[in-house]
């Protein structure tokens, strides 16, 4: 079989599996077992890098057929090839960061942890190459099944608690809200393929597409959209390696690229121009942002603030969907990569800061900066990019954001996202800044060589990934372009 | 009458009476031989036997509207009793004989686990009587010789159940209340069958078809078509008559369950889409009006109200047994349709249903056999100890939630399309919360199998799953996967199966 | 309204025998009591059978086999329908049937329980599940 963009399609969702394997059969060898889920994830970013260079061919695969119109399908296009390129190439880093991770704190279980890891990541591949709603469907409950032992990791009673949580959300609002979506998308134009320019253009009339606009918006709960959030804080149970990748990469991007893969290949921006629904959920969206915020500021555990967190900015990327203009959808799909960059890092600082000193709490964290200067400067790179201070990508995504804003007629939005980086500032800062604080009473001071070195080196990467995605740009809007404009095509 | 698909054409000219007789006549022999291994061999080939008439039978009856009638003794119908064919109960037959095959390939290590050494021949034999009598069921013409038939196949069965008491001895109780139940349902078809003699003067399912087209406002057949359907309702526990299944299932032989949960209820399922569909015409107003106004509500509310009861169970056969409550809920659904995508969407659940309840009910007598599993705390750590068994319980699991690329998916997709098409929107709802329901339901008996860890003390006491129950655990397991990617076979069965029942109600 | 009755007296009494195994299997908490009632309400239904098989003015349908040469049936004789008598003689065996199974079951029962009443069965379950934790 010669090398053809096909073959790199298949290759990479088995990958995934087959490292799967290779973790389980080496499970009693924990040295080896690290190096085949290493091995893996080097050899899938080579693939997707393939893959990401290819994308403009759209190339695409038919497994087999349910029924007609209804089929397992693959099909390649520059937002997947984004998301697919996001989720393999922090993976490596991440699972560098796993190694020092679990191992720093003695957790059980680790073939498992590592084995459900890689499927996750095989099913986060199926949702980013998928290539009709169905195959998107069906990766996603099974990312919703993959992740669940992860998150119940510990498998105390608080664990399984979060876990059941996290998992009855997602599942009821997915078979509840999205499955009938996706029949009924299926009932209005005989088909569920991802088509440029939207298929539903025509075939529905306005209410009946906001109805289904509504449901794919809260379906599709693993884009936290409020209310259908809490299973996200939940979630924050796992060890933080998940939450790092997971939940501020994997799962969480998975449910918002579900969105905007919907809008633009489903709806179309056209069509999304003409429902009322959708000036109401880019309302809710920017509702969401806000209130998460304000959440966040409240909250003094670490992750349980890093959580509300990623709940107002994955709903930048609702919001980005729902205006619809192609600035707004352009800025929702590089916030999908800056935040994962920026959020990925601020996890690995926090998980560090457990595996180092222990502390889970912000109020415990006063003077700790001095003694994990690189952790704590890590963050600081990180809260800055989430801010969006240039010059870190996550600027961009709101430059791109409000200009969409504007371009809709919509200044209060405008409006919304200043106050949105002004209340990002207030919840991250004080992190930074209290870690560099004198110290407090009670404050044991750290011994050194208590951090792995792997983990404060792989948010440092990742730390010097926004940086570079700030210069990077231009490329990467080069490379969106076209899924945004195109589709103007009939 | 198309001859020789499959037998040499002697026999396949008798297929139709050779798939009732030869267990009939083989649970004598079963009965007397006194070894529990004799019996289980000749159960076995006497199944296997009946499989093959089916598989004869089911390729007769792949062309369009082919019927085979067999005319016992050689009196022709309608004065004799008629044997009829066609691509409803072909289908219905395949899936009972090859349930029944697969039931017992499972059934040796189970029945010997569960059933005294002196009575597994009885056993046996009994079960051969019961498959024996739904084989009749299913494939006779005559409306009388149904009710003979329908009653050879229950009262063994109500041994079996019984036979369960040495476990629990609710299961004496269980089939004490199944026999009360049953009798009355069974009469309740057989005053139903006496209004339409009354009415008619015949007994033969196919001039009863012909005669009623004309007695669409008589009130005698009403009431005739109204104890038809409470009685068999009755049979295959649809909701609110499905008291008695819940404790039959939990507390009978795990056998017995699995060979249950996949036919019995299926065959009287059968005998409604028949006799609504096919005996009733259903363009005759009261049939739809029954159907529209009292079977669909019952089902919803069946769906809907034995998917919650099932969420508050702790044995985990009754909690699958009110699940297959719920399920017969989808397939009553399809039928109050009353369209024919709805009745080939309710044909395939009943045999998707069976695909997904016999890896379920086989993989919970596995884990009674290795471990004496009853109540879901039971299940705990058994994923780590019994990972195929395990994986086969999760599969089928999967599918009964209706995850995509399961059968259990495709029946839903089908009965969601039917009901689009009919513009019903609440029914889509009803499948959706219900299927929510499931999933509920499901994550209980999957997180104590996989996620809680192993009790002390429940690793010394490891035992192999025996290969036997391995064999068509995994097959059946995977059958659910393979239909659920290839749904077309199943899918054309299913098709064929209401074009047969609905075309033959209106054709003739 | 006489007439009426009368004219349906034996759907009358078929009714009311129904009616009374039907109230017997559901009102009774006694096992062997169920059983009876189960009975009566079959019995019932033999009799429906029977009774719509007779023709006013029909005689036996016995054929004298001298008369029936050349298969010349006299066209003016009226016979009873025999089907129903046939059927129900089946439906007999197969209500036997039934009730012996339902006594085995009732004999095995009270072996098990000590008693064939149907609370008392209730509370002895009861009080195994509470003893067992369930």
């Amino acid at each position: 079989m010669s090398w053809t963009p096909e073959l790199a399609l298949i290759l990479a969702l088995i990958l995934p599996l087959i490292g799967g394997v290779g973790v389980l059969a080496l499970g009693r060898n924990p040295d080896m077992r690290e190096t085949a889920t290493l091995i893996t994830a080097g050899t899938l970013v080579l693939v997707v890098i393939y893959l990401v260079q290819v994308s403009g061919q759209r190339p695409e695969i038919i497994v087999f057929e349910l029924a007609p119109g209804l089929e397992l399908k693959f099909k390649l296009e520059p937002l997947g090839a984004m998301f697919a390129m996001v989720a393999s190439g922090l993976w490596i880093i991440n699972s560098l960061y796993s190694t020092a991770y679990m191992r720093g704190n003695n957790e059980k279980n680790q073939t498992r942890f590592y084995f459900c890891f890689t499927i996750s990541i095989a099913a986060a591949m199926g949702v980013a190459l998928s290539g009709n709603l169905l195959t998107l469907f069906f990766f996603y409950e099974a990312l919703s099944l993959a992740t669940y032992p992860l998150v119940a990791h510990k498998g105390d009673a608080k664990a399984r608690r979060g876990a059941s949580i996290y998992l009855g959300i997602l599942l009821t609002t997915s078979i509840g809200l999205f499955l009938p979506a996706v029949f009924a998308v299926y009932a209005f134009t005989g088909s569920t393929d991802f088509v440029a320019g939207g298929i539903l253009a025509g075939a529905t009339g306005p209410i009946a597409g906001s109805i289904l606009l509504v449901l794919f918006a809260f379906g599709i709960g693993k884009a936290a959209l409020m209310p259908v959030h809490p299973w996200l804080p939940n979630a924050m149970v796992a060890p933080t390696p998940v939450s790092a990748l997971l939940h501020a990469v994997a799962v969480v991007k998975a449910g918002v690229f579900s969105i905007l893969k919907t809008v633009v290949y489903i709806f179309g921006v056209d069509y999304m121009q003409t429902l009322p629904a959708a000036d109401i959920l880019a309302w809710i969206a920017g509702l969401s942002i806000v209130i998460a915020s304000v959440i966040a500021m409240t909250k003094d555990n670490f992750k349980a603030r890093l959580a509300y967190s990623t709940v107002s900015q994955l709903s930048y990327v609702t919001l980005g969907a729902m205006l619809a203009s192609p600035a707004a959808l352009l800025g929702a799909a590089v916030q999908i990569v800056m935040h994962a960059y920026g959020k990925i890092t601020l996890f690995m600082a926090a998980g560090g800061v457990y595996t180092g000193a222990g502390k889970t709490e912000i109020s415990q964290l006063n003077g700790l900066g001095r003694c994990m200067p690189i952790t704590f400067t890590v963050f600081g790179i990180g809260a800055l990019s989430i801010i969006g201070v240039p010059p870190f990508g996550g600027v961009w995504p709101k430059i791109f954001l409000m200009q969409g804003a504007a371009d809709d007629g919509q200044p209060w939005m405008t409006l919304m996202l200043i106050g949105s980086t002004l209340l990002n500032i207030g919840y991250l800062l004080p992190i930074v800044i209290r870690g560099f604080s004198r110290p407090g009473s009670g404050f044991s001071p750290m011994k050194p060589g208590n951090l792995p070195a792997l983990a404060w080196i792989a948010p440092l990467i990742t730390a010097a990934g926004t940086v570079a995605l700030f210069f990077a740009i231009g490329p990467l809007i080069d490379f969106l372009t076209p899924v945004f404009t195109t589709q103007r095509a009939p | 009458m198309t001859v020789g698909q499959w037998l040499p054409t002697a026999l396949a000219a008798h297929a139709p009476v050779l798939l009732v007789a030869v267990p009939l006549i083989l649970s004598t022999p079963a009965a007397i031989l006194r070894t529990g291994r004799a019996g289980w061999a000749i159960a076995l080939s006497g199944a296997l036997l009946a499989l093959l008439c089916a598989v004869e039978l089911f390729l007769a009856t792949r062309a369009d509207g082919a019927v085979i009638s067999y005319a016992l003794g050689g009196w022709p119908p309608p004065f004799g009793i008629e044997f009829r064919v066609d691509g409803l109960n072909a289908a219905l037959l395949l899936l009972l004989t090859g349930a029944a095959v697969l039931a017992l390939i499972f059934a040796r290590p189970s029945v010997e686990n569960e059933i005294n050494a002196d009575k597994r021949s009885l056993f046996y034999s009994a079960f051969l009587v019961s498959l024996s009598g739904l084989a009749g069921v299913a494939i006779t013409g005559d409306a009388f010789n149904l009710f003979v038939f329908l009653e050879i196949s229950s009262i063994p069965t109500y041994a079996l159940i019984a036979m369960g008491a040495n476990r629990d001895r609710r299961a004496l109780t269980s089939a004490f209340n199944y026999l009360v139940m049953g009798a009355i349902g069974a009469t309740f078809f057989v005053i139903g069958v006496g209004f339409l003699y009354m009415a008619t003067g015949t007994l033969n399912m196919a001039d009863l078809a012909r005669l009623l087209v004309d007695m669409d406002g008589d009130r005698v057949v009403r009431m005739g078509f109204a104890f038809i359907l409470v009685g068999l309702g009755l049979k295959a526990a649809l909701f609110p008559l499905h008291l008695w299944l819940p404790g039959a299932y939990a507390y009978a032989p795990s056998f017995v369950t699995v060979f249950l949960a996949t036919t019995a209820t299926k065959v009287a399922f059968y005998v409604i889409i028949r006799f609504s569909f096919d005996v009733f015409a259903i363009d005759s107003g009261f049939v739809v009006n029954a159907l529209t106004y009292v079977v669909t509500p019952l089902a919803i509310a069946g769906m809907i109200v034995a998917s919650a009861q099932a969420l508050f169970q702790t044995d985990v056969r009754r909690l699958l047994a009110y699940s297959s409550v719920a399920q017969a809920g989808y397939m009553m659904l399809g039928l109050g349709m009353g369209s024919q995508a709805g009745v080939s969407a309710g044909v395939l659940h009943l045999i998707n249903h069976a695909l997904m309840k016999g890896v379920l009910f086989m993989a919970l007598g596995a884990f009674a056999i290795s471990y004496g599993v009853r109540r879901i705390e039971n299940c705990k750590g058994l994923g780590m100890m019994m990972p195929m068994t395990a994986s086969a319980f999760t599969l089928g699991a999967l599918s009964l939630i209706g995850v995509p690329f399961t059968v259990g998916f495709i029946s839903k997709f089908y009965l969601i399309q039917a009901a689009l098409a009919q513009g019903w929107i609440f029914a889509v709802a009803a499948i959706l919360i219900s299927s929510v329901l499931a999933v509920f339901y499901c994550y209980r008996i999957l997180v104590n199998l996989w996620v809680t860890p192993i009790p002390e003390g429940r690793r010394d006491l490891a035992q192999p799953t025996p290969y036997l129950i391995l064999v068509p655990l995994v097959g059946l397991a995977l059958a659910n996967l393979v239909f659920g990617v290839h749904a077309a076979p199943l899918v054309d069965i299913a098709e064929t199966a209401a074009a047969a029942a609905i075309n033959a109600g209106t054709g003739s | 309204m006489i007439e009426i009755v009368a004219e349906r007296f034996n759907y009358a009494v078929i009714i009311i025998l129904m009616m009374v195994g039907l109230y017997a299997v559901i009102a009774t908490g006694n096992l062997i009591k169920r059983l009876v009632g189960l009975s009566i309400f079959q019995t019932s239904v033999f009799l429906l059978y029977i009774s719509i098989a007779k023709v006013f003015g029909g005689v036996p349908p016995i054929f004298d086999y001298k008369e029936l040469v050349g298969y010349k049936i006299d066209p003016e004789v009226v016979y009873s329908n025999p089907l129903p008598h046939v059927l129900i003689l089946t439906a007999i065996v197969v209500g036997v049937a039934t009730l012996a199974v339902g006594l085995a079951l009732v004999v095995r029962i009270r072996e098990a329980y000590g008693a064939i009443e149907d609370h008392a069965i209730a509370e002895a379950d009861y009080a195994f599940e509470l003893e067992k934790g369930f």
